[in-house]
């Protein structure tokens, strides 16, 4: 059976989304990429080096037909600013998808959940599809949606930290009241922790640092793609429930 | 024409729309994205929307980023 994840009719091919900053090379980034599966790769935009054009640019790597590209708005810590990046971004893509990051301090990199509520209000209005970057908290999840988001990406943990999902229970909740996908974004560190990701029902997992700073990026790719797809398929076969005593394996009948 | 491009002035710069621009610094206008003085510019205004003395652009495009 199909188990295709679909924001506003935009079908993905796979449930692990990737970043491309921190690879050591485009070549590195590339074969990271193929190896992850992933079909969506995040983006940040910046000025273009206007005075030397012989730079090579991430997107001569990337097929543009196996890939679709998911801008942000990363180092955006305003409404106002964030907004602007958004507006470039699809100018300087082909669709409407954003990423959208309000950051609040640069220690943390948590978001400013005030300003991203009205950031995604605006955008929603203007014809973005918008993901927001948000915390685990299930209200600030609630109201995203209200005002627009087509997805909400709840933090694991800080960016770049690896630390896994920090608050299972939080992002369960998430889950279980949501009427959009529910992608985690940010913190996971290795394969187990996207695994729970997805095996608490989450609809896929965007990550960057975890395959990029790994010692093998390629081989940690892989990882993470098996990662994902053994975690969707434990969440969509109901675990047993957890309890404290044991339950024997092997029948009595027959015992000597 | 003294023009700010994403931070550096300019005094060379001699196009007269954004299209005109992008040629003159050999930018292929598929993958960037054009503000001046903190509008975006629509890849189909490009041939029209006027370059003018003192203007402010910023051209952009994708980078690697998580």
């Amino acid at each position: 059976m199909e188990d295709k994840l679909v924001i506003r009719g935009i079908e993905f091919r796979s449930r692990l989304w990737v970043g491309t900053g921190k690879y050591k090379d485009f070549d590195e980034t590339k074969r990271a990429i193929e190896a992850s599966g992933a079909d969506v790769v995040t983006v940040a935009v910046r000025r273009t080096n206007i005075t030397d054009r012989k730079t090579e640019n991430l997107l001569d790597y990337l097929d543009p037909g196996k890939y679709k590209i998911l801008p942000n708005t990363a180092g955006c810590y305003t409404v106002e600013d964030a907004l602007r990046y958004s507006r470039l971004a699809r100018e300087a893509g082909v669709s409407d998808l954003i990423k959208l990051e309000v950051i609040g301090d640069d220690k943390t990199l948590f978001p400013d959940v005030i300003g991203l509520l009205k950031a995604t209000e605006i955008l929603a209005k203007e014809g973005f599809i918008v993901l927001p970057y948000t915390n685990d908290d299930p209200i600030m999840a609630k109201r995203l949606v209200d005002a627009g988001a087509s997805a909400v990406m709840p933090l694991a943990a800080p960016i770049g930290s690896g630390l896994g999902i920090r608050n299972p229970y939080n992002m369960k909740i998430i889950i279980e009241q949501a009427t959009v996908p529910i992608i985690v974004d940010a913190g996971v560190g290795t394969a187990s922790d996207v695994a729970i990701a997805m095996e608490l029902g989450c609809d896929a997992v965007l990550l960057n640092t975890a395959i990029a700073g790994a010692k093998d990026p390629i081989a940690m790719a892989e990882a993470m793609k098996h990662g994902v797809i053994a975690g969707r398929l434990a969440y969509k076969a109901g675990r047993i429930p957890k309890k404290l005593y044991a339950t024997a394996s092997s029948p009595f009948d027959g015992m000597l | 024409m003294t023009l700010t491009i994403n931070g550096k002035v300019s005094d060379s710069i001699r196009a007269a729309t954004v299209q005109e621009l992008l040629d003159e610094l050999k930018i292929a206008p598929v993958r960037v994205a054009v503000e001046v003085n903190l509008t975006v510019v629509r890849k189909a205004e490009y041939g029209t929307f006027p370059i003018r003395d003192g203007d402010v652009i910023e051209i952009v495009n994708f980078v690697a980023g998580g």
